[in-house]
């Protein structure tokens, strides 16, 4: 095993929305502290420190991640989506654009994970039911909303998106 | 209308108080204690300091603070306040009393030098439930409280004595209104910055009332209080857990002065379950006296609330006033009264959550109506309008001395019923009684006292200040208004609302109303965001605020007009002010602005500028209220419970936009049957908190909450500006008993009275079994 | 939230990792999908000096249908499996359980081998491995051996695997005749550890005969517990609501609750057993019968 392997720091290069960002790290900084201390991206919110609130929620190499259940170090070289990287050219997505327009939001504070897993949802599944959605949202916790908007307007999305 | 909020945080592009990066931040953490009561033999920072990177690490001693303030200093009840310091200086009173605080160059750091802080403990015995702490020999928490007795309270109206001694029938039950986690899915933060020049500091920070924290600090940092700027930036929900003023939240301001850098201090889960406010936690020995008609004479009620280890903010007022004043509820109860012992425990600090008091008193009123129903084997919804406050009673002086303006409840249950399908409901129920699914159905008629408050009312509570609300309306010379408010939202959306008022009032675009808060730099003082109080009086505030304006650019618009004022009439839905017998001459608003500010045509006593501040000092509380039914089907098995529907009516008054009150329910609601389902915060014998973490501590998630069907009766508030009751609180305040009525009723056949909040599966299959 | 230093190791093949792993086995934790190892990590319960994050060794991923058996790599995910139509064809109750855990952030990322490694007896994987006769292949430098699902779960956070041994693959036999499965679990709310969870997998002959049986009861014990008495009581017969009505009994009886002030009094998780076990029964009934 080489010497370099066992280093304070490693360096890392992970893509976020599209942007590679180079730093060297400790191998026990949190995927959610690279993205938001070291890339700068403090869409992604922390709520709690066991792995159950998903406000941290974004998509790496396609696939939903809680982002504080990851060493940046793991992330090396993967693609990660934020909620930052949502919107093109100032268009917001159809998953924004329903959360807006049927109130799926108060705080805003659980909104960037539960419209990143909503994203993740839809691609896996774009004709969910009721049910579906509440199973597919039940890894991001809202305190605000009772979920009842929010599962309106991930309806209202996945029908927008079947339209397109 | 949708709201102005969003677009940037649903980008992610919102501020939160933890996104705030300043250059050359350092990093805070505090060292807590494992102990629930313990005294200090000795700190040992030394090896914390050695560790590269660290910054700074303190003690009590190195730090000259003043006690954390207890704002709500409730008369004539014996009130003792022990003093409580930001960092323990002799003793520990419960797990996660701050002991020793870091200062790194990174979070991380800061989290491996508080592990090596060596506290010596010497450990005491502690206790964590209220009754044993009031007994004789019962660990002491603070010399200057015996028996951990904080306050004694009484409230009394009419004969209660004479009440029971005439009744047909008494009902008597013990409840306990658990203790429940806030649970914002922000957790607190602060960050600090002193500049040295002025001698000032700005702290970013997750209040709800920023001014309040602003005044707060000043008394435990002894800094005058204008050389604080205190601002809320986006704010991820509260529900009365970032009211309180928090002594480690002051230390890490002082803290910006002593390390002289920019500080950050970011609370984690853990950290918010041990040391930010829980709620609740009452043990409620309750009377209900009645005819057996079914007519209610009296209620006698004695609590234990348990306020944890110190007083925090307001705590002495939400077990005392917030509470009892409600306990008539909807109903013409002529003898009350209440006695209520506050005592200090080695547990968190208790204080407002969401609700703060009056879901205590509603959920034993409706219960205890409901336990009375079927001891005189009545329909609950006969004991509910016999007893209810008719329409054409208002207003209506209650009991414990509150004036009810304006409702009609038994319209709100009617609706209700009918929107249900009650009848049906029954005969199903009928049928399945023996069914492996049981069908219950649970009415909650709620009221409560929310727009606080009228400060001369407020005041004779004991509470530190008034609580009217200020607005400064402001529209610009290019005809765009800035509104400057004393509300705080966190979530409920008044950036939209009240840009909708001043669209309203003064006839312009909502896109070109800016609505300021937050910032205790740019905004008149102002009292915050809390018992529903910012739209009905913020929201009065600039309704009021606008009317002036309105006014003063009716003289300007006279003189343009070159008329008399009294043939000036204001459009809003023209922007414009009309000739009264001419109409076609005209002035618009904007016009009016800018002759304001070139001042050079306005008419003798007016001076230049178009703007408006207001202090609104409501004349009375608002009383919202409504009726849910919840509908439940037990597995009689396993004592699983599913909400097979529940039904709102509710009576908030004038709705500003509709789809926010909708969403307050849904939100509140959920919350009240989180308390009913799931949550309970629970201690261990030794005073450690076993529900740490959202492992242990359960709130709902998208699966167990259920549809809302959310309708709405209309009697504006005939004393607020707008017409406008709150509605932040109310779904809460409805929805627990609306839960456990319905599950009781399931097994009701059976013989099954009461179950424990949270109605774990367990707790229900144990009833269905005892019977 | 944030855990101890530690050096990271990232090994290009299971036997670089295996090397590894042999000089620091007791300096060092195994990384694979790290929902278990993180959590503990981020409390400080856990404190490696070494993470040898094997989650990027290619060919440890895969779900295999071969002649006689079913054959998983330790590294596939839970989204994996429950979608995965050879495990819903032949492992259903395998399928049924991993999609019950926790929830799909955690489903796209926790592996089946990380969840055996970590053997608690509140993981819902472990029961229906138990009911399904699983195999645990495990490596070392010294070679390779296999483990038998009833030799797997030792105690508590314990299982048979060696400090310098890495799980690799999870091996399944395919049941004969028709058969199916199902996984049942009490939890207070979604994505909460079971108060109690039953996973069933039956076979019927052709003459309707009950020919396999496996049942594996989560958190009622100090680790997963096959409740062999209940399986005897229904392997040979037919099964009727008598027959059904005893296995459950027989579960119940088996089973090794302990009181927890959370999630309920042994005494509710036993009799909730015994509920379980029949509903889970009835169910994979009708579904070998061909219902759903």
């Amino acid at each position: 095993m080489e010497a370099q392997k066992l280093q304070k720091k490693v360096s890392v290069s992970i893509k976020i929305n599209g942007k590679v960002y180079t730093a060297d790290v400790e191998p026990r900084l949190l995927l959610v502290h690279f993205i938001r201390d070291v890339a700068g991206l403090t869409g992604t919110h922390i709520g709690c420190d066991t792995s159950n609130c998903g406000a941290c929620t974004v998509l790496l190499n396609g696939k939903s991640l809680k982002s504080c259940t990851m060493f940046a170090v793991q992330a090396n070289g993967a693609e990660i989506l934020t909620i930052e990287g949502l919107a093109k050219d100032g268009e917001l997505h159809p998953i924004q654009k329903a959360f807006w327009e049927n109130h799926g939001l108060q705080c805003g504070y659980c909104t960037p994970g539960m419209i990143m897993q909503a994203y993740w949802l839809l691609q896996n599944n774009p004709n969910p039911t009721e049910e579906d959605v509440r199973k597919g949202i039940s890894g991001n916790l809202c305190r605000c909303t009772g979920y009842q908007n929010i599962v309106k307007s991930i309806l209202a999305a996945a029908k927008e998106m079947r339209g397109r | 209308m949708l709201r102005k909020e969003d677009p940037r945080l649903v980008t992610g592009t919102g501020s939160f108080t933890a996104d705030i990066k300043l250059p050359g931040m350092v990093y805070v953490r505090f060292v807590r204690s494992p102990y629930a009561h313990a005294k200090i033999k000795s700190i040992d920072t030394s090896k914390a300091k050695a560790l590269k990177g660290v910054v700074a690490v303190f003690i009590a001693k190195d730090v000259k603070l003043n006690p954390v303030p207890t704002a709500w200093t409730i008369p004539n009840a014996d009130l003792k306040i022990p003093k409580y310091y930001p960092l323990a200086v002799d003793k520990v009173r419960y797990v996660g009393d701050p002991v020793a605080v870091v200062v790194a160059e990174d979070p991380y750091t800061a989290r491996d030098a508080a592990e090596l802080v060596e506290v010596e403990y010497e450990p005491l015995p502690a206790v964590v439930e209220q009754e044993e702490a009031v007994k004789p020999g019962a660990p002491q928490l603070y010399d200057e409280v015996p028996n951990n007795v904080a306050f004694t309270w009484r409230l009394s109206g009419g004969n209660v004595d004479a009440a029971f001694a005439s009744a047909d029938v008494v009902v008597k039950h013990k409840f306990v209104n658990q203790r429940l986690q806030p649970t914002a899915m922000e957790t607190r933060a602060v960050v600090a910055e002193y500049n040295a020049s002025t001698d000032s500091y700005t702290v970013w920070i997750t209040s709800q009332n920023p001014h309040v924290h602003r005044l707060l600090f000043s008394a435990i940092l002894g800094v005058p209080e204008h050389k604080l700027r205190v601002i809320a930036p986006d704010v991820g929900g509260g529900f009365g857990s970032k009211i309180t003023v928090y002594g480690d939240e002051a230390l890490v301001v002082y803290l910006s002065k002593l390390v002289r850098k920019p500080v950050y201090w970011w609370e984690e889960r853990s950290e918010n379950y041990h040391s930010s406010t829980h709620g609740r936690d009452h043990v409620e020995y309750v009377e209900l006296a009645a005819k057996s008609d079914g007519t209610i004479t009296g209620l006698r009620v004695k609590v234990y609330a348990n306020l944890g280890a110190y007083l925090s903010t307001a705590a002495p007022g939400v077990p005392t006033y917030l509470f009892a004043l409600m306990l008539s509820g909807c109903y013409k109860i002529p003898n009350i009264q209440a006695e209520v012992v506050g005592v200090l425990t080695n547990t968190s600090p208790v204080d407002a959550y969401r609700g703060a008091g009056r879901p205590e008193a509603s959920y034993l009123l409706e219960r205890m109506v409901d336990l009375l129903s079927r001891r005189l084997g009545k329909d609950p919804v006969e004991i509910r309008l016999k007893n209810f406050i008719q329409k054409d009673e208002m207003p209506y002086t209650v009991a414990t001395g509150l004036t009810y303006d304006s409702g009609d409840y038994a319209a709100a249950l009617k609706k209700a019923l009918e929107i249900v399908g009650y009848e049906k409901l029954r005969e199903e129920q009928k049928r399945r009684r023996n069914a492996e699914k049981l069908l219950g159905i649970g009415i909650s008629s709620y009221i409560e006292v929310c727009g606080l408050g009228p400060s001369k009312a407020v005041r004779g509570t004991g509470f530190g200040l008034g609580l009217w609300e200020s607005a400064t309306v402001r529209m610009h010379p290019s005809g765009k208004v800035s509104v400057y408010t004393g509300s705080s939202p966190h979530g409920q959306g008044e950036e939209t609302t009240f840009a909708q008022i001043v669209s309203y009032e003064l006839g312009v675009p909502v896109e070109d109303v800016e609505i300021i808060h937050g910032d205790t730099a740019m905004i008149p003082f102002g009292m915050g965001t809390y018992g529903s109080r910012t739209t009905p009086v913020g929201g009065g505030a600039i309704a009021l605020a606008c009317r002036e304006l309105v006014a003063k650019g009716a003289k300007i618009a006279a003189h343009l007009l070159d008329t008399r004022v009294e043939n000036v009439v204001f459009d809003a839905g023209r922007g414009a002010y009309l000739v009264r017998d001419n109409p076609q001459r005209s002035v618009s608003i904007q016009e009016v602005a800018i002759a304001s500010y070139q001042a050079d045509r306005l008419p003798p006593g007016v001076e230049p500028g178009f703007e408006a501040t207001k202090f609104y000092d409501p004349e009375n509380f608002v009383f919202p209220y409504g009726t849910h039914i919840c509908v439940v089907e037990v597995d009689a098995q396993t004592g699983q419970v599913e909400i097979k529907r529940y039904v709102a009516v509710d009576d908030c008054g004038v709705h500003i936009n509709p789809m926010l009150v909708e969403g307050q329910v849904h939100g509140g609601v959920v919350q009240g049957l989180g308390q009913a389902m799931l949550e309970h915060s629970v201690y261990d014998k030794s005073g450690t908190l076993i529900t740490a973490s959202l492992n242990e501590y359960a709130i709902p998630t998208s699966v167990e909450s259920p549809k809302i069907e959310s309708h709405f009766i209309y009697t504006p508030s005939p004393h607020n500006p707008l017409g406008v009751k709150g509605v932040g609180e109310t779904g809460t305040i409805a929805s627990a008993q609306a839960y456990v009525n319905a599950v009781v009723d399931a097994l009701s056949h059976l013989g099954v009275q009461d179950i424990q909040m949270p109605l774990t599966p367990e707790r229900v299959w144990r009833a269905i079994h005892r019977s | 939230m944030y855990p101890a230093s530690f050096e990271y190791v990232s090994p290009k093949s299971l036997d670089e990792a295996l090397s590894f792993l042999e000089s620091h086995s007791d300096s060092s934790k195994v990384l694979a999908g790290g929902h278990s190892l993180i959590p503990l990590m981020k409390l400080r319960v856990v404190r490696p000096a070494y993470v040898i994050d094997i989650a990027k060794i290619p060919g440890l991923s895969y779900i295999k249908e071969e002649a006689d058996e079913i054959r998983i790599g330790a590294l596939t995910t839970y989204y994996e499996i429950e979608t995965s139509d050879i495990v819903k064809r032949y492992l259903q109750a395998l399928a049924e359980g991993v999609s019950q855990v926790a929830d799909p952030q955690v489903r796209n990322w926790g592996t089946l081998g990380g969840s055996l490694c970590h053997c608690d007896p509140a993981g819902d994987a472990g029961s229906c491995v138990l009911a399904l006769r699983g195999r645990m292949v495990v490596q070392s430098k010294s070679g390779k051996r296999v483990i038998e699902s009833d030799e797997w779960f030792v105690d508590t956070f314990q299982s048979a695997l060696k400090p310098n041994e890495i799980l690799t693959e999870i091996v399944f036999p395919k049941i004969k005749g028709k058969n199916a499965g199902a996984y049942l679990k009490l939890e207070r709310r979604a994505g909460d550890y079971a108060i109690a969870a039953v996973a069933v997998q039956i076979s019927l002959d052709s003459s309707g005969v009950c020919s396999y049986a496996g049942i594996g009861l989560t958190a009622v014990g100090n680790t997963n517990l096959r409740a062999k008495k209940a399986e005897q009581t229904i392997l040979g017969k037919t099964l009727d609501d008598k027959v059904i009505e005893e296995a459950a009994q027989a579960a119940s009886e088996e089973c090794k609750p302990v009181d927890d002030p959370l999630r309920g009094s042994a005494e509710y998780k036993r009799a909730m057993v015994k509920v379980l076990t029949k509903r889970a029964l009835k169910r994979a009934l009708e579904r070998a019968k061909g219902g759903v």
